[in-house]
């Protein structure tokens, strides 16, 4: 036996609620994060994930609440990404029961902030996620990180930014296609595949789910060391259980419940 | 009423901890603590371990935690939690090399990145080790029970323990190389991974723990 691949949820949250309700046969409260967690947590998830999409820093709080009523009632791990600006914002979450977080925007602005947060809460906890567009197609194809949803170039190569965050301490990359990510053609493969063998710490691919085989071509070809999805999970299309069976079956090694 | 003692000096998340424990026994008053009085008077010790090794120890003798904690490691049901565990040994390679509290015989070393390899697609394995890793049980304990040989926990840490003398050693993983997942001896109980985060089984050992009077 050795170390599993994960399957895990991710819920964007406004203010809160779940954005792009989550169709569950018999759920209560399909809009409660906590509630959808839980139902993940059942069918086997190996941890959730959490994206912040407040865009006002005075709703902020709600989402440390959410955290706290999560951490009380779901025991698998938790990553909180979105609005991870500062140190204190770090603290606050952790405190509040999250055992990740995620750092995006922040990361490009100021690299040091990575290192800092790093050699300050350990590198376990800090994920650095990467949004990354392909800029040149054939033989050599490269890919550029972008801020603000896939919007704004920065100029940097997502092949070099990844190794620099590493070694600035991350403890896992959460690598997004932003060509990919929404339109349900799978996993950008080339890049997921690129990024996990250019670095030592583990890769969390995502962006393009569509269906289940996708799951399995993120590790087969991909090689990552676990598989992010939302919509494919949200819409009661399937389940994470049925996707760890698809995956067992491909003979992927899963935590089976 | 029965109390547990979560020792904490302020560096990080066990709201976890404490609502896992919580959780599996409502009828348990948890403390979290780096009061060396309220440690003592406790009936049940936890001992996460926040951070890295050097500030780990270093904390624990700012707050005057390092007595009481040898203290109560001979005399009450003690559970180490991650750095928990490594903090027992006697000696880590984290930090330059720091030195443990030295209960357990053996030293906390890094994952040899280069040498390790998935023996089935030839890829290096990652460190930190994150993730859901089986641990076999090699001794019978209060604490394993009603939990299924290899069953699957959450873990993430680089070093791991390497035990000196295999009869301090409960349970055993394989991750490039096979480590002590477990660690038993007397009134202690110290694991890698974190029960807290391991769903079912992780709380059944909490349970188990919540229970147990501190014999093997």
């Amino acid at each position: 036996m050795g170390l599993a691949k994960r399957i895990i949820p991710c819920l964007d949250v406004d203010k809160g609620r779940v954005v792009k309700g989550v169709k569950f046969v018999d759920i209560r409260d399909a809009g409660d994060p906590v509630e959808v967690a839980r139902r993940y947590d059942e069918q086997g998830a190996d941890e959730v994930t959490f994206l912040d999409i407040t865009a006002s820093s005075d709703d902020r709080d709600t989402m440390v609440h959410v955290v706290e009523e999560m951490a009380a009632e779901v025991f698998i791990p938790l990553t909180v990404g979105g609005g991870i600006r500062t140190q204190e914002d770090i603290r606050r979450m952790l405190n509040a029961g999250a055992d990740k977080v995620a750092i995006n925007t922040a990361a490009v602005f100021n690299p040091e902030f990575v290192r800092e947060a790093s050699a300050h809460f350990g590198s376990q906890c800090i994920v650095v996620a990467i949004d990354a567009k392909q800029v040149q197609d054939g033989e050599h194809p490269r890919w550029e990180i972008y801020t603000h949803g896939g919007r704004k170039p920065t100029g940097l190569d997502a092949v070099a930014w990844a190794r620099k965050m590493a070694e600035y301490g991350a403890g896992e990359l959460l690598l997004t296609s932003m060509d990919r990510d929404g339109t349900r053609d799978g996993f950008d493969i080339p890049l997921t595949c690129t990024i996990c063998d250019a670095v030592g710490i583990p890769v969390i691919a995502s962006g393009g789910v569509g269906n289940l085989e996708h799951l399995a071509e993120g590790i087969l070809d991909g090689h990552a060391d676990a598989v992010l999805a939302a919509s494919i999970f949200h819409f009661g299309e399937f389940t994470v259980a049925q996707a760890k069976q698809h995956m067992a079956g491909r003979g992927i090694e899963v935590r089976l419940a | 009423m029965s109390t547990v003692a979560v020792i904490d000096y302020g560096m990080g998340n066990l709201r976890s901890v404490c609502k896992a424990i919580e959780h599996v026994d409502a009828s348990v008053r948890v403390a979290l603590t780096a009061d060396p009085e309220t440690v003592r008077g406790a009936d049940r010790v936890v001992f996460p371990g926040q951070g890295a090794i050097g500030g780990c120890i270093a904390a624990l003798d700012a707050h005057g935690m390092r007595e009481v904690l040898l203290e109560v490691m001979r005399s009450k049901p003690f559970l180490g939690i991650c750095l928990g565990l490594q903090a027992l040994y006697e000696f880590s390679e984290e930090g330059n090399g720091t030195p443990g509290l030295g209960i357990l015989p053996g030293q906390v070393r890094l994952f040899p990145r280069a040498q390790m390899r998935d023996p089935e697609t030839g890829l290096a394995l990652k460190v930190p080790h994150m993730g859901w890793n089986g641990v076999q049980q090699v001794t019978g304990h209060p604490l394993w029970e009603g939990i299924p040989q290899q069953t699957r926990f959450y873990f993430v840490h680089s070093y791991y323990a390497d035990t000196a003398d295999s009869a301090y050693i409960a349970g055993e993983t394989a991750y490039g190389v096979r480590f002590t997942s477990a660690a038993a001896h007397e009134n202690i109980f110290a694991v890698q991974f974190h029960p807290e985060k391991s769903q079912h089984h992780g709380l059944r050992l909490l349970h188990n723990f919540i229970n147990w009077d501190g014999e093997s």
